[in-house]
């Protein structure tokens, strides 16, 4: 695995943003790049703490 | 062949858990290894996840990987993204994992090592790894829908709303535990408060790094912040030493108890990218690592439990941690350990979003909770390889050692002043009396593990170190359950009430945001306060309103969850579900009945109240009042028990008499190949 991978693998578990996924998305399904990753990354932050973490 | 070399891997790894088993119960008046208890747990953990997870998935839900999951048919990039499935167990993994395996066990191992370490393992094999399991395949074939609308749904609306009542009652509850767990541990403690106030900078700092500075660069933020948290770590303990900044960060419970209602205030209405998501990500990252390290600390160093297999506490319920017998105590004080109400708002929350196929499920439900059972397991072997004598000291309030100081001597369970002297030294505290709450016992266990690990680096010297590294480790995901819990509270009365003032449910309205945080804030600040200043230990009364609340939502989720398989046509399984959902309520309903009712005056909350007068203890008027109020919030978690058991089964009954069509709200079948 590459360290883009592995850095990949890391941002999941911790349920960061990846700019990345969301262009390859974007590029799959065809639809237009909405948002810059600056925007991006604000959007996903601050939709964050709306689930509990376990005890 | 093959098939012959399975079946004799299976018997042999079968063979293998039996033989440890035997071992743990049968070994008496001697020590033993804490690699019995690895291997029978690994061993049943094995068996029950290749045979058990496996009928579930096969025959009762019939997983099937040509359907497509909810993360593919609504992918965007953001909630719904198809993941790995190793990934994905991480990521559940890290979201399940809180300071319940860890605290519950330790409190009881009161009881001796063996009956925590059975729950643990047979608990999770067959009830808490089952009810993750199914939630998360119920909300998968449900667009990923919540445990709240399920219960609407599939249930009945009556259900759905007593289910998010439940959810409200229990997140004040568990927060206000939690933090007095945090309050015990900081409790005179200036190298520990030192570390933990350094998070608070150090995750606004990330914060800013994360979302302006850097976008999207969580790894490097992270990163600087763990650097960070060494260095406040490593500053604590210059700190304490000092004479005028080692009294500065000196205070007393209920200081600490008001600084922490303000932090959860602060936490709630600050921007979440602020401080919440930060210090999220900073838990993940150390709650991961400690807990690799420690099990790799444990295989290597295998210490022995000196703790016996059975105390007579188990027995005679007069134990001094909390009061209660073996049945149903042992089993609502470890909870998430074995099976966790909580886990289900995961399973239906971010985890069902996300699965790549259906059939990566059982790894990530039933592999995750087993996981988290085996952190359990860690923490039962951390604070049963202290002395009794030590583990008793600092578990047991002054006013409890008082009354069982006879009980523990006939047990050989004594301890000089002058050990527990020299261990507080040794783990750079003033002392470690009557620490209670289970962490900072566990932070000894987990300090002397590691120290055994690094004894050729100097391990005596780093036990200090290693001990408020414990702390820190400990405290730090509690205050993030703390702070996501006092917001996710927030938004759900936000909710709640904007049925009747629609302007209150907007999120981003500050009034009501202040409003409903404040009030949140509040309902756990009063438990966490009365817990503070109550002279038996706040632990004692509150932890296992904890555990019952907790296996409540369980049961809660088990009645969704067989309500699904009977609607599906396949009410022959529904014992996979009904049997621990059995177990649940039979558990919480002793609980709760004693804890309201017992003569006892140690247990039961209203005999408590009956013993104390105001005319000679001015205090009085206000603990009756605590009392009186702990056991209307047990009988309200009966009375919530009682409606949400009733109104499945009448559903159940309804549908197998077929006097109701059994009509499931599961979303149609879309094959992967047709996306």
């Amino acid at each position: 695995m590459t360290l883009r991978g592995i850095l990949r693998v890391i941002r999941r578990i911790l349920g960061a943003p990846d700019y990345a996924a969301y262009l390859e998305h974007c590029r799959a399904a065809g639809h237009e790049v909405r948002l810059t990753e600056r925007e991006y990354v604000r959007e996903f932050l601050d939709n964050k703490g709306k689930a509990p973490r376990c005890c | 062949m093959r098939r012959l070399g399975s079946v004799l891997l299976w018997i042999a790894v079968s063979a293998a858990g039996a033989v440890a088993f035997g071992v743990l119960a049968l070994v008496r008046g001697e020590p033993v290894s804490a690699a019995w208890l690895v291997i029978a747990a690994v061993c049943t953990y094995a068996v029950g996840y290749r045979f058990y997870a496996r009928f579930i998935a096969r025959k009762v839900f019939a997983l099937d990987q040509r359907r497509a999951t909810p993360a593919e048919r609504f992918e965007n990039g953001r909630d719904f993204v198809p993941t790995g499935k190793w990934v994905l167990f991480g990521h559940h993994f890290a979201a399940i994992a809180g300071a319940g395996p860890l605290v519950g066990t330790v409190l009881a191992a009161q009881f001796g090592f063996l009956p925590g370490t059975i729950w643990l393992i047979i608990g999770v094999v067959l009830g808490g790894a089952v009810q993750d399991f199914t939630i998360l395949c119920c909300s998968l074939r449900r667009n990923g829908k919540s445990l709240g609308q399920m219960a609407k749904e599939e249930v009945n609306p009556a259900a759905g709303v007593t289910a998010m009542l439940a959810v409200l009652f229990i997140m004040v509850i568990l927060l206000a535990v939690l933090a007095l767990i945090v309050v015990n541990a900081l409790k005179a403690s200036p190298w520990g408060l030192f570390t933990i106030a350094c998070t608070i900078p150090i995750a606004l700092l990330m914060g800013w790094w994360m979302r302006s500075w850097r976008p999207g660069a969580v790894g490097e933020a992270s990163l600087a912040g763990a650097v960070l948290l060494i260095a406040a770590l490593v500053g604590g303990g210059w700190v304490a030493a000092h004479p005028v900044l080692g009294p500065a960060f000196t205070r007393s419970g209920p200081a600490l108890t008001w600084m922490l209602i303000a932090y959860g205030f602060l936490a709630s209405v600050l921007p979440v990218w602020m401080l919440l998501t930060p210090r999220d990500y900073l838990s993940t990252f150390l709650k991961i690592t400690t807990i690799l390290v420690l099990a790799v600390a444990i295989l290597v160093i295998l210490p022995p439990l000196r703790m016996p297999a059975l105390t007579t506490f188990a027995t005679a319920g007069e134990g001094p941690v909390f009061a209660g017998k073996l049945f149903p105590f042992a089993f609502i004080t470890i909870a998430c350990g074995a099976i966790s109400g909580f886990h289900a708002l995961v399973a239906s929350g971010t985890t069902p979003k996300m699965i790549r196929r259906e059939t990566d499920a059982p790894l990530i439900g039933y592999g995750g909770m087993l996981m988290e059972s085996f952190v359990g397991v860690m923490a039962m072997i951390a604070a049963c390889t202290l002395e009794p004598g030590i583990y008793f000291a600092m578990n047991t309030t002054p006013a409890a050692l008082a009354g069982a100081s006879q009980a523990l001597a006939q047990a050989g369970f004594t301890v000089t002043p002058e050990t527990m002297h020299a261990l507080a030294q040794q783990m750079g505290e003033t002392t470690l009396l009557a620490r209670t709450g289970g962490a900072p016992s566990l932070a000894v266990g987990m300090a002397q593990i590691f120290a055994g690990f690094t004894s050729a680096i100097g391990g005596k010297e780093l036990s200090s170190l290693w001990y408020h590294f414990a702390i820190m480790f400990e405290a730090l995901f509690i205050l993030t359950t703390i702070d996501a819990g006092t917001r996710v509270g927030r938004f759900m009365l936000q909710e709640i009430v904007s049925h009747v003032w629609p302007r209150f449910g907007e999120t981003s309205w500050y009034p009501s945001v202040l409003l409903s945080s404040a009030a949140i804030a509040a309902g756990w600040g009063y438990f966490l306060y009365q817990g503070v200043v109550d002279p038996l230990g706040g632990i004692n009364s509150l932890w296992p309103l904890f555990g019952i609340s907790n296996q409540l939502l369980a049961a809660v989720a088990l009645c969704v969850a067989t309500t699904v398989i009977i609607k599906m046509g396949r009410a022959r399984y529904a014992w996979v579900t009904v049997a621990p959902l059995a177990w649940l309520v039979a558990v919480t309903m002793t609980a709760g009945v004693q804890k309201v009712f017992s003569a006892d005056p140690k247990l039961g909350f209203l005999a408590h109240a009956r013993t104390l007068d105001p005319l000679t203890n001015p205090s009085a008027a206000r603990m009756i009042f605590n009392d009186r109020l702990d056991a209307g919030v047990a009988l309200l978690f009966i009375a919530i028990v009682g409606i949400l058991v009733l109104a499945s089964v009448r559903e159940w009954w309804l549908v197998l008499s077929r006097r109701k069509p059994a009509e499931t709200k599961e979303a149609p079948f879309v094959a992967v190949a047709a996306l």
